[in-house]
């Protein structure tokens, strides 16, 4: 086993180590738990096996293998901040609904309170 | 629409939206003395006296518990309306810029049914003045109104206004965030709304500055022809049976 994949195995195992950390911490939803846990086991299979790189490379005409890695790595990267921007935008728009439930409730509440 | 099916006066709220106004709204209070019955100050996170001034006023108010932008306290003040059972509401600046004795002018088309949504156009005794860059920036706007609902509004800008039950409604459903006055006409007219205007007098800032600055028109610009753009594209709001 060369250096190089032993160091890429390291890697990858340590990133499942910390999502399964994270996940027993109650710190990740289980919602976005799968697709980590997915992402891991992606990126730990791509580490042990250097032949499912180059062969899914040449299968889709590239050339140079860690292209492909380089580009499913920010496809990847890309859908996930998209998810991440839809999420806050809900979070947000929650947020402003609560904020101003909270102030028309607290209007409610002191006039109950006056008389 | 008549008044509340028939029972009585129509109620009307005077909504303030106020962000750290704590000079201007003992001002604006005085001058809405004798023209409007219910006031509410809406208070947007202020990190001055605001809330104080509002309540040794004795005016009703509702604080946010932090900053939402004008958008959404108008909102706040909508749906307050909505909840209280008043048939029309009149935005009305906290800064001092808006005048107690022109309410009536913007009320009256929607207290006679002709309105849902009736836009304070700004003039001045001696004309309204605004720079260059602005004056092309309403331009723009005004078109954008144009191609996308083929009204003609000739002050898209203004936040001085007066919203019937149905634009109540509406509102308190969906209403912009920041910005809104300009999004706020497509969101209305793609909902079947009717909108008019009314030439209204302005008085000149008391104190304060124009929440936008050159630096932020640029963005303003852009964010708000974006928001038209999208909101034309939207589904329409199911109001009606809300």
């Amino acid at each position: 086993m060369d250096v190089t994949r032993l160091v890429s195995l390291l890697l990858s195992g340590s990133i499942l180590t910390l999502v399964i950390w994270l996940i027993r911490a109650g710190r990740l939803r289980e919602k976005y738990a799968l697709l980590w846990l997915f992402t891991c086991v992606v990126i730990i299979l791509l580490a042990a096996s250097r032949r499912i790189l180059e062969t899914a490379a040449v299968a889709v005409g590239i050339y140079y293998p860690p292209s492909l890695l380089f580009l499913l790595g920010l496809l990847f990267l890309l859908l996930v901040n998209i998810g991440y921007a839809v999420t806050l935008s809900r979070l947000s728009e929650n947020n402003h609904k609560l904020a101003q439930e909270v102030a028309l409730l607290k209007r409610e509440l002191e006039g109950l309170k006056k008389p | 629409m008549t008044s509340n099916n028939g029972t009585g006066p129509m109620k009307s709220l005077v909504i303030i939206p106020a962000y750290n106004e704590e000079t201007n709204l003992p001002f604006v209070l005085k001058d809405l003395q004798g023209f409007a019955s219910d006031i509410l100050v809406v208070n947007d996170g202020s990190k001055d006296a605001t809330e104080e001034v509002a309540r040794r006023s004795g005016v009703a108010f509702v604080s946010h518990p932090f900053n939402l932008g004008i958008g959404g306290s108008v909102q706040t003040g909508l749906k307050y309306a909505l909840r209280n059972g008043y048939d029309y509401a009149i935005q009305f600046d906290g800064d001092g810029q808006h005048r107690a004795d022109q309410i009536c002018k913007i009320v009256s088309q929607v207290e006679s049914g002709q309105a849902d949504l009736v836009i304070g156009t700004r003039t001045l005794p001696e004309g309204y003045k605004c720079g260059f860059s602005r004056k092309i920036g309403s331009l723009i706007f005004c078109l954008l109104i144009r191609i996308l609902t083929g009204k003609r509004v000739a002050d898209p800008t203004a936040g001085f206004r007066c919203y019937g039950p149905n634009a109540i409604r509406l509102f308190s459903i969906a209403y912009p965030d920041d910005y809104p006055e300009v999004e706020s006409i497509i969101t209305a007219s793609r909902n079947g709304l009717t909108i008019a205007e009314e030439s209204v007098l302005m008085r000149s800032r008391q104190s304060g500055h124009s929440s936008i600055n050159r630096r932020k028109s640029a963005y303003y610009m852009l964010k708000v022809t974006l928001a038209m753009l999208v909101d034309a594209m939207r589904d329409k709001i199911a109001w009606r049976e809300s």
